[in-house]
């Protein structure tokens, strides 16, 4: 049987061989995953995103359970940074998420980010497919803890939660561009803590004046406390509203935007790797620093030479 | 393209003391590897479904409570009744010399004395993990 044959049967060990070479960027990989590209489009992506200590590991977890109860097979991929100075990563997502280890309906799979500065891997995307291809009913997406830019996981996600928690600055912070853009789900985490309601009427606030995105979606605002367990039901009935909200028609033009997202993406990739590969680099290099040759020629030199 | 190495590092059983995990997960990070922490109180069974899950070169197991001498061989067991017989076991924490031979021959791959320097242990797996 074919590795491809594998992950449409459901296989764990298949899959994530198939994800380790896709994150590697072996090529052949990437034929088998376009041989596993008709058979995605089922999976519900649910990304999961925010500051670094707000509580997505342990949202994830009670979200896995709460997705298990329901009957419904569960990915998650957890992304951890990896470090800048060395390569190496200390992926440690899992251990809030201990107790789906030996349940079979869950595929847990952590991500190191690799350089990537977006929140998410450049092969993320890819292994979303794998698992979809698999059968996987929901993936749940953990980004790495974000600031306020750092927006990728829009790329992938057909429902995006935010999660925040009190203490992290004042109003203004809330009507900041970025993160706070992306959210079709603000949760606020540690509802139990210390001025937990004023983030959730400053999000009230913000949300009200704004009034409804352009498709239509009016962002919800849920209160939860991860480690108790509490408002995840809440939590997953607005994540359900959403995707209603998608299925009656407004999941159409994001899924042509995440298509198109998605092209550029692996388009860049595939010239970065041009450009690493490139035979003649060290020769153009010394023609531009003897000023024979400008950078942007250069560059074209090693696209036209592909 | 290089590949890039995966490792899990663990605790089983009721031991929970993981500075010596951690370390040595450090140093691995340090020297380029992706490391995936278990946490505490695993069973062989669970670092195997993860080590699957992960698709790592190795597990490495710290055991200080000497329960040793059950839990890596069943480790072993556990990643060949998975199909990944090729993802290795290697142990440290206080392990006698006495038992080591027997772990070795129940398939554990390399148990690392206490004194093992980090260098020592990051040189070996570099070498068995690029050597297949």
């Amino acid at each position: 049987m074919t590795r491809v044959a594998k992950v449409l049967a459901g296989s764990v060990r298949a899959a994530a061989q198939l994800m380790r070479d896709l994150d590697d960027g072996v090529p052949a990989a990437r034929l088998e995953l376009a041989r596993l590209h008709p058979h995605t489009g089922n999976a519900f992506v649910l990304g999961v995103t925010g500051n670094p200590g707000s509580g997505k590991s342990t949202l994830v977890d009670v979200l896995i359970a709460n997705y298990r109860a329901q009957g419904l097979r569960v990915g998650c991929l957890a992304v951890d940074p990896t470090s800048p100075f060395t390569g190496g990563a200390i992926l440690g997502d899992r251990v809030r998420m201990t107790r789906h280890a030996l349940d079979e309906g869950v595929f847990i799979r952590s991500v190191a980010t690799r350089g990537a500065l977006g929140g998410v891997s450049r092969s993320t995307a890819d292994m979303v497919h794998v698992l979809d291809a698999m059968g996987v009913d929901v993936v749940i997406v953990e980004t790495v803890g974000v600031g306020q830019a750092e927006v990728d996981i829009i790329r992938l996600a057909h429902t995006t939660a935010v999660v925040l928690v009190p203490g992290l600055g004042d109003d203004v912070q809330a009507i900041k561009a970025g993160l706070m853009e992306i959210a079709d789900v603000f949760v606020v985490n540690k509802s139990d803590s210390p001025g937990a309601h004023r983030v959730v009427k400053s999000l009230t606030m913000l949300r009200d004046l704004e009034g409804a995105r352009p498709d239509g979606w009016v962002p919800r605002v849920v209160e939860t406390v991860g480690t108790e367990g509490l408002g995840i039901d809440a939590l997953v009935a607005a994540v359900e509203s959403h995707r209603e909200h998608l299925a009656n028609g407004a999941g159409n033009p994001r899924a042509a935007a995440r298509a198109r997202l998605e092209i550029e993406a692996a388009a860049r990739v595939l010239v970065d790797e041009g450009i690493t590969a490139a035979g003649n680099l060290e020769a153009l290099v010394e023609r531009v620093v003897a000023r024979e040759l400008d950078p942007y020629s250069a560059a074209r030199e090693i696209l036209e030479s592909r | 393209m290089s590949r890039k190495k995966r490792v899990l590092v663990g605790k089983v059983g009721l031991d929970g003391h993981d500075r010596g995990a951690k370390v040595i997960a450090r140093a691995l990070r340090d020297a380029g590897f992706e490391v995936i922490y278990s946490g505490l109180h695993q069973t062989p069974a669970m670092l195997a479904a993860t080590a699957v899950q992960e698709a790592v070169d190795c597990v490495g197991v710290s055991i200080l409570s000497g329960a040793h001498g059950t839990l890596l061989p069943a480790l072993v067991q556990e990643l060949a009744q998975r199909d990944a017989p090729e993802i290795f076991v290697f142990g440290g924490g206080v392990i006698p010399q006495d038992d080591i031979p027997g772990l070795v021959k129940a398939g554990v791959r390399r148990i690392f004395t206490p004194g093992t320097s980090t260098t020592e242990v990051v040189e070996y797996l570099t070498q068995e993990i690029e050597n297949g």
